[in-house]
């Protein structure tokens, strides 16, 4: 019944638009976060260099929001036009927090709506950032929602299949299931990350393009700050997503670990390159018994190898490059992060030069490569099911045969909503750089004087 | 009232809350490009633009909510709907992104920028174009079961009269609700200038408006017959309809009480709308699909209407409370004060 080509395709297309609709998810879920922090500060410390860094970020945002949501509303209904057979079954069992993220995607639009029109509409400010919250409430809500969807199709449980028949269906269990903490609080956690380390690096940006503004010292303290913060959380809550997939999903593991033969105290094997047909790996780093003690705190712990599952329902091996890239972004931010704290507190010259403020500026995009990494790796991770032990991609796809057509003018819209996102946002700061809108700002204030 | 008639009437009066707020929204998007292709902008944009700023994202959450409630509460429709809808659904996608984002564009990038402007106007009214097919495959004869699942007759589709009788209803029914709608904000803006030409544009939209009505009625009783029966059925709401549509035109024709015309807007769309819903039942898609048979499990089906109870109580008053801060706000309909971000 399935259509080979409908199949490749379907998959293709699902992956452009992820692929390039968590781009400005991930700064729809982080971003409303760092407005919140930098107005609070700005409140407290009655400090106009910081509420202006929430007022120009709020500005940027609007049109990253405005392709994330887009992207967003694509992808939610792609899921019925390409995966109708899923669709049915997850209709029956996880609809519930698809329609509960409809619900914080209302919130958060409603109220970003009243925050970025009432600038200076209130005399008290604290007003105006109480709009705030309900935003950010609404926009990692949303984010929790559709990963427990995510998390749903990596360990379904909830709901019984008696020969082909659903029956014993518990929503709220669906919701609930064993990979559902670690895949939330990561995605979060990442947001957050990758947003507070995006902005450090446009702070960083200007003062190597030569701004020599207090007001982008402050940015870029402040935000490596949140990002290191962030990136500790990433990082424990990574450790214990190993140790999720060790005991639900060991398949993902072994392969992303090339681990293939059941024993214990397994290595673990950081690089390398591996000769898929001799199961050689050449150039590793080879950790002693590390890999069972990330999966279970126990060095001589038993991890299951990927010869003891049959050959048709293991993922590509790929996925571990894929995984080495993510940690090792994750640890270098970390490195970067604290390096950078303690050279502002013990005044190291490294933080003045210009060549650490460069490996902040690629820090910005090397996060969000590790976030599209990551999500790779847990997507390709649990190939060939789409429902892990229940549904094959295979089962659930379209059988159209135009989806190969469809999957090109996605492709081709995505480059120009890409392309033009970013035109409009460096137009946008290009001409409009603190120093002019800080002095205009205080040439108002006198003549209202 | 069995659970089944509640999702569907919770669902159906989402849709047609998206009805209305994506007319305004996309017939909007329309009168800004003319105005700017035929340099009546000074007297349209700014107007227009003040409605749909702090409301544009809103307007998509509507239609979200409608696909999401519907796979939710009827999840067959994903095969149903979703399998032959592949390629006007994908287009549907396509020209909602475009729209999406280059209003973010036009207005916080490049402000007046002719490009983004026509391509914005053109994608709204396309739209509704393209939305409309579901409703017209919803009518049985278009799609047939095959060997891979459900198949759209591509070439049945746009031969027939009554396709294009809805394409025509839905592009003229969006022009008219946002021209009587902006008409009501203009004047509540004081901005005599655009609420004449606004008004100008209503008139002129309700014409094929009411051609196509006749059209498609004449077209269903052929195409259809149980589904024209049961809306002759009901031929009070139809009569109740058209009485407000005449209403709506009277007032806009005396200068008076826009507010009223806006009610009477709604009032016609809301019992026409339903007139048709109801004549439907109990087909999602006629003949493959009830609502009987594409319902969701119990358990799954009370857990949505919870969390619909409790979503609303979110929503409501948070809509209220952007209606209040904007729609309503004289002060800022009239550009008092500019406070945006």
């Amino acid at each position: 019944m399935s259509n080979e080509s409908a199949v490749f395709f379907s998959r293709l297309l699902t992956e452009f638009t992820l692929t390039f609709h968590i781009i400005y998810a991930t700064i729809g879920v982080g971003v409303p976060l760092m407005i919140m922090i930098a107005q609070w500060i700005g409140i407290k410390k009655n400090d106009e260099h910081y509420i202006l860094l929430a007022r120009r970020i709020a500005r940027g945002y609007v049109i990253t929001v405005a392709v994330g949501v887009v992207t967003g509303t694509a992808f939610g209904l792609q899921l019925s036009l390409l995966w109708p057979n899923f669709m049915e079954l997850a209709g029956n069992v996880i609809a519930l927090p698809l329609f509960m993220e409809t619900f914080a995607f209302f919130f958060e639009a409603i109220f970003l709506g009243i925050y970025l029109y009432t600038w200076d509409r209130f005399e008290n400010q604290k007003k105006h950032f109480l709009l705030l919250i309900p935003v950010a409430i609404g926009s990692s809500a949303s984010a929790i929602f559709i990963t427990m969807v995510n998390a749903f199709m990596n360990s379904p449980r909830g709901f019984d299949l008696v020969d082909g028949q659903l029956t014993n269906v518990q929503p709220i269990l669906a919701m609930l299931t064993p990979s559902m903490p670690t895949k939330v609080g990561h995605v979060l956690v990442t947001a957050y990350m990758t947003t507070a380390f995006l902005l450090a690096a446009i702070a960083a940006f200007k003062m190597l393009k030569g701004s020599k503004h207090v007001y982008h010292k402050k940015s870029l303290f402040l935000f490596m700050k949140l990002g290191l913060v962030f990136a500790i959380a990433t990082a424990i809550i990574g450790d214990f997503s190993g140790k999720y997939l060790n005991k639900y999903q060991p398949e993902k593991l072994a392969a992303a670990e090339w681990h293939f033969e059941t024993d214990k105290g397994a290595d673990l094997i950081l690089f390398g390159v591996l000769n898929e047909k001799t199961e050689q790996i050449k150039y590793e780093i080879r950790i002693p018994k590390m890999l069972s003690f990330l999966a279970s705190d126990n060095f001589n712990a038993e991890v299951k190898g990927l010869n003891d599952f049959p050959k048709d329902e293991t993922p590509p091996l790929y996925i571990h490059y894929l995984f080495d890239f993510m940690v090792s972004v994750g640890v270098l931010m970390i490195v970067i992060g604290l390096a950078y704290l303690l050279g502002i507190w013990r005044n190291w010259r490294l933080v003045d030069s210009r060549w650490f403020k460069w490996i902040i500026v690629a820090g910005g995009p090397l996060t969000f490569l590790a976030v599209e990494a990551g999500w790779w790796l847990a997507e390709v991770g649990r190939q060939p099911w789409i429902l892990v032990n229940y549904m094959k991609v295979s089962e659930a796809a379209t059988t159209s045969d135009n989806v190969g057509l469809m999957a090109a003018l996605f492709a081709i819209l995505y480059v120009i909503l890409g392309i033009g996102s970013v035109v409009v946002l460096r137009r946008m700061f290009k001409n409009n750089p603190v120093e002019r809108e800080l002095e205009e700002r205080h040439n108002e204030e006198s003549d209202h004087k | 009232m069995n659970i089944e008639i509640l999702g569907i009437s919770v669902l159906w009066i989402f849709l047609f809350g998206y009805i209305i707020v994506g007319s305004i929204d996309f017939g909007a998007g329309f009168f800004n490009a003319y105005g700017i292709l035929t340099n009546k902008q000074r007297i349209l944009s700014t107007i227009i633009q003040r409605y749909l700023s702090p409301v544009w994202e809103v307007t998509n959450v509507f239609f979200v909510f409608f696909f999401v409630g519907i796979i939710g509460f009827f999840p067959k429709t994903a095969v149903y709907f979703g399998q032959p809808m592949l390629i006007p659904g994908s287009i549907i996608l396509i020209l909602l992104c475009i729209r999406g984002s280059y209003y973010a564009f036009e207005s916080y990038g490049t402000k007046g920028h002719k490009g983004y402007a026509t391509l914005y106007g053109a994608s709204g009214v396309l739209i509704p174009a393209a939305l409309s097919i579901t409703l017209t495959i919803s009518e049985g004869g278009f799609v047939s079961i095959g060997k891979g699942g459900p198949e759209l007759d591509f070439k049945a589709l746009f031969t027939s009269p009554l396709t294009w009788s809805v394409v025509v209803l839905s592009i003229s029914a969006c022009l008219f609700i946002s021209a009587t709608f902006l008409t009501w904000y203009a004047n509540k803006a004081n901005d005599l200038e655009a609420r004449e030409l606004l008004k100008k544009y209503a008139f002129f939209w309700a014409i094929p408006l009411v051609v196509a009505v006749i059209g498609i009625m004449v077209e269903l009783r052929s195409h259809n017959p149980l589904h024209y029966n049961r809306m002759m059925d009901m031929w009070y709401l139809l009569v109740l309809s058209a009485l407000m549509f005449i209403g709506t035109i009277y007032l806009l024709w005396s200068n008076k009480k826009f507010g009223v015309a806006i009610g009477l807007v709604i009032g016609q769309f809301l019992f026409a709308f339903f007139a048709y819903g109801i004549g439907h039942y109990p087909y999602l898609m006629y003949p493959h699909l009830t609502i009987y048979d594409s319902f969701t499990n119990q358990s799954m089906a009370i857990a949505l209407v919870v969390t619909f109870v409790l979503g609303l109580l979110l929503l409501l008053p948070a809509l209220w409370l952007i209606m209040k801060l904007f729609i309503f706000n004289k002060d800022y309909a009239k550009g008092k004060n500019d406070t945006h971000v």
